[in-house]
């Protein structure tokens, strides 16, 4: 090539693609406004937990009676596998990479994620990885072998389905992957200069936290996945003892992932829960650095603990001790966020609006959930409940207590930022008392057959257990049914509903700091902090803002903002 | 009169503790303790819930109060006081649910300690230098162990070959694709798991039997006796050693009542000692997700006075050499598969339920 050539082909502009959202086909395309992409991400995801919940309700309809009478054994397996499979991978870590994506550059004041391409190659993974899942049912040949997979049994059940089983859940991590090394550098390197650490709002810390597990974790079940598929396609025997290969070193891999994963479910919604109190308390957050640290300890003590669901595979006895009091201690954090979030309710000023009820819900089921975490990391109690309903019960305690109310908090809590339109109260409060009663309903006898002798994972059962689960499954098609007024809500709102203003609850994160929903590059000038994110009732805080007379939100005229193509070039 | 604030904690205090431990002891959520073990781990459990119900009952009142107390009332639109955090206060919460960790954890370790989870014995010198040392070119490491090898018969091998003639077993797995890699008190990796109680150890167990799961049945071997069967008969009050083994995918032995649960895994040899405590059928259920027939992968335990064990041993005998000796005389080309099934799943603990899905 020439000297003129090269200098033809640099002079060519890169490509950018156009960020933000001109009509509504741009919803469907490789947009890269983070805010475009984190609503992909949401109702993508959403999505995504109707057909999980559509699955769990056939799981459930064949567990009303102790025979199996409704679908086929091997039917019945590939429904669990999906479910848990879809509400884990598709749902509730992509729903908080979602909230991540929406929230993180508005919070800290940045036009975009640092890497807006990397972003939208990363949502775009997850629709691939989701139709490839769903067509593994409908083809009628899913993986049967439970979320994790184990060998030998998924070695000796359907190629094809566990298959591709393998590649979604591998293009998914790779999703998640890409997702947390956006969120980290933009959280790092992105925040205006007024903000240091400690004035994060803290569902920045709680991703700070996830996305370093993510990281850490998410490898390592790639890895196991891929010498899975070794063994699953190319007759190596990794896992396989019939060739000297050890099931038990598969278990280890893929709990080194997938312990971490219900942190990563979780916390993001100890984050998205930590700003919803205190707004809707008009209390400042009770113990804003003890929750803001608790998040890190529950992300590095979550690397460690991943063997207490491996106390019945035969560990060495210490081991079983070392995986005991590391599970255990994770209790702690966990307990000093929920006693914070009591404290910031204590002499506030409590708004009953769904986001609140919401939170509240969430902290209220959370909390049984983290009890029977307890008890099942005492070694000899939870030799007897391992893989038993009691299980099922703590799992979902923490999963649809804790994760998916903290999303429906989350989605009421930002819906006015995001759509620019208030949701329907009234149906808001008729989907939180659905989802309460059906929650409890289906999970709470779960807890007593586990104990009673309920094994997982099982189409037929002992007779004497039928009354609690026709009761578990009522209770799972009253949660079905708390769906709809939700979709309808939020469908009607989103065209209909009430015109929200810029700060529709009096907030102090910068998020509430600009148009609702925001314009493309989000703020017009450099935002500049001069108060805590959570500073009500301080004198200087004023009760109302807006982005034009606020002293709290000035914009600093000596420093240009950076317009976001130089922005790209630099970062890119 | 006003009583003071001090006064309502101390009553609410001791209401909470009352509430608590009443619980904890008449929760009722528990089946029978049917093992010397089973004992134990109720104590632990029962603590625990009395805990739980405290904490539990702490977090959900402190919510309903604020929930009542603190609601916004019409027209206020006023901030609450500004608290941002209270150091002792946090200090406090962080110190007692620590507190309450390391007590369950020393307890759980007292448990599981006495429950034979710490056995010396349980582990045994590695099995896999044995093998090596087998192996031809280990010259020199077979002059440091003279021990020869065991030529005793490989029962659960044969009895897993046996159990793979029946068609309800073997139609429903991939049929020889993971044959028995070892005799389970033989060679293969040892899962250390629950074994001798320290008052027991170093003692030879009073029981051994050997477990073979395979999809999805479990087959009993009495090495002392050689006889085999579907349904495991121990006796009260003699400590039982069982030694596991899969042969195709990871099932769990689990029986509810004796709070034991070890998963055999190809491959390798898990053990579990307990002590029969209280008479009765129990059911021994798989635990592991082995297949679609899983949940049907479940046969009874039978835990009887000695001499009715004694007695039961006796007949079993018998029956095992009536067995054979029908299994040469029948041809069972001339059978119905029902006829034909009848005696295999009646040993084997298959439902009729579960055959009835196998053959649809």
């Amino acid at each position: 090539m020439t000297q003129a050539q090269l200098q033809e082909t640099a002079n060519i502009p890169v490509h950018i693609p156009e960020p933000g959202v001109r009509k509504w086909q741009d919803y469907f395309s490789f947009n890269t406004d983070h805010k475009v992409i984190g609503l992909q991400y949401l109702v993508t995801s959403f999505i995504f937990y109707c057909i999980g919940g559509v699955l769990a309700d056939l799981v459930r309809t064949e567990l009303r009676t102790p025979e199996v009478d409704f679908v086929s054994p091997e039917l019945y397996n590939s429904l669990f596998t999906l479910h848990a499979t879809i509400m884990i991978f598709l749902w509730i870590v992509p729903a908080g990479a979602g909230f991540a994506n929406y929230l993180i550059p508005l919070m800290i004041g940045a036009r975009d994620m640092a890497f807006p391409r990397l972003n939208a190659v990363a949502f775009w993974m997850i629709p691939p990885a989701g139709l490839l899942l769903v067509a593994s049912l409908v083809i009628g040949d899913a993986a049967e072998a439970g979320w994790t997979s184990y060998p030998p049994l998924s070695l000796v059940t359907g190629q094809v389905g566990e298959g591709i089983w393998i590649m979604s859940v591998l293009l998914l991590g790779t999703s998640s992957i890409l997702g947390a090394i956006n969120f980290l550098v933009t959280l790092l390197k992105m925040r205006i200069p007024s903000m240091g650490f400690h004035q994060m709002p803290l569902f920045c810390w709680a991703m700070l936290a996830t996305s370093a597990l993510v990281l850490l974790s998410t490898p390592v079940l790639a890895a196991g996945l891929i010498l899975l598929a070794f063994d699953l396609l190319a007759g190596t025997t990794f896992f396989n003892p019939t060739g000297g290969g050890d099931p038990v070193v598969y278990q280890h891999m893929f709990w080194f992932y997938s312990h971490p994963a219900v942190y990563i479910m979780i916390l993001p919604f100890f984050g998205a829960i930590s700003e919803i109190i205190p707004i809707h308390s008009r209390k400042p957050i009770f113990g804003y650095k003890a929750i803001a640290y608790s998040s890190l300890a529950i992300s590095f003590l979550g690397l460690i603990v991943w063997a207490h669901h491996m106390f019945t595979s035969g560990i060495p006895g210490w081991l079983r001790m070392f995986f005991m009091i590391t599970t255990m201690i994770i209790a702690v954090p966990t307990g000093i966020k929920i006693f914070s979030w009591l404290a910031t309710m204590w002499g506030g000023k409590i708004q009953f609006n769904s986001p609140m009820l919401f939170a509240m819900g969430f902290v209220g089921t959370f909390v049984i959930g983290g009890i029977s975490g307890v008890m099942l990391a005492a070694v000899p109690f939870d030799i007897h409940v391992h893989d038993t309903y009691f299980v099922v019960a703590h799992l979902h305690y923490v999963l649809f207590g804790g994760s998916v109310l903290g999303i429906f908090a989350a989605i009421y809590h930002w819906f006015p930022k995001m759509t620019g339109r208030m949701f329907n109260e009234t149906w808001g409060k008729v989907h939180f008392a659905l989802t309460i009663v059906g929650l409890n309903m289906t999970f709470l006898p779960m807890h007593k057959l586990g104990l009673m002798g309920m094994n997982r994972r099982i189409a037929q059962y002992d007779p004497k257990f039928t009354l609690l689960n026709e009761i578990c499954t009522y209770g799972s098609y009253i949660l079905a049914v708390s769906t709809f007024p939700f979709i309808i809500n939020a469908i009607w709102s989103w065209l209909y509903g009430e015109k929200a203003s810029n700060n529709p609850w009096k907030a102090l994160t910068l998020e509430w700091m600009t148009t609702s929903p925001p314009e493309i590059e989000n703020f017009e000038t450099l935002p500049i902090l001069t108060t805590g994110p959570y500073d009500y009732g301080v004198k200087h805080a004023p009760a109302n803002v807006s982005p034009s007379e606020n002293p709290v939100f000035r914009a600093d005229l000596d420093e240009p903002y950076p317009s976001i193509e130089s922005d790209i070039e630099t970062r890119i | 009169m006003k009583i003071p604030s001090s006064i309502w904690t101390l009553l609410i205090g001791i209401g909470l503790t009352l509430t608590s431990l009443w619980y904890g002891q008449n929760h009722g959520l528990l089946p029978t303790a049917a093992s010397d073990e089973a004992v134990l781990v109720d104590g632990l459990f029962n603590t625990m819930m009395t805990v739980s119900a405290g904490i539990f009952l702490i977090v959900e009142g402190v919510l309903i109060y604020c929930a009542v107390k603190y609601r916004r009332r019409a027209g206020d639109n006023e901030d609450g006081p500004p608290i941002e955090g209270n150091v002792p206060l946090e200090i406090l919460w962080t110190a007692i649910p620590a507190i309450i960790v390391i007590g369950i954890s020393v307890y759980s370790f007292e448990v599981y300690n006495d429950i034979g989870g710490f056995d010396p014995h349980s582990v045994h010198e590695s099995p896999i230098m044995q093998e090596s040392m087998a192996m031809p070119g280990a010259a020199i490491a077979a002059t440091l162990n003279d021990t020869p090898p065991s030529t005793a018969p490989n029962l659960n091998q044969q009895k897993s070959d046996e159990a793979m003639q029946d068609p309800a077993t073997a139609a429903v797995r991939n049929a020889d694709q993971i044959p028995q890699k070892q005799d389970a008190p033989g060679v293969g990796i040892v899962s250390p798991s629950i074994g001798a109680s320290p008052e027991n150890a170093g003692k030879p167990p009073g029981l051994k039997i050997n477990v073979t799961g395979l999809q999805y049945a479990w087959i009993f071997t009495y090495p002392e006796t050689g006889i085999t069967t579907g349904e495991m008969h121990v006796p009260i009050g003699r400590e039982v050693q069982i030694n596991m083994t899969a042969n195709d995918v990871i099932h769990a032995f689990w029986v509810p009542e004796f709070r034991l649960k070890q998963d055999a895994i190809p491959g390798r040899q898990s053990e579990l000692r307990f002590t029969p405590k209280v008479e009765g059928d129990y059911t021994l259920i798989c635990a592991e997700l082995c297949g679609p027939y899983h949940g049907a992968m479940r046969t009874q335990v039978v835990v009887e006075k000695p001499e009715a064990f004694e007695k039961w041993m006796q007949e079993q005998l018998v029956a095992n050499n009536n067995t054979l000796k029908e299994a040469v005389a029948v041809n069972p080309a001339n059978l119905t598969p029902d006829e034909f099934l009848a005696p295999y799943t009646k040993d084997m603990g298959i439902q009729p339920a579960m055959l009835h899905h196998i053959h649809k």
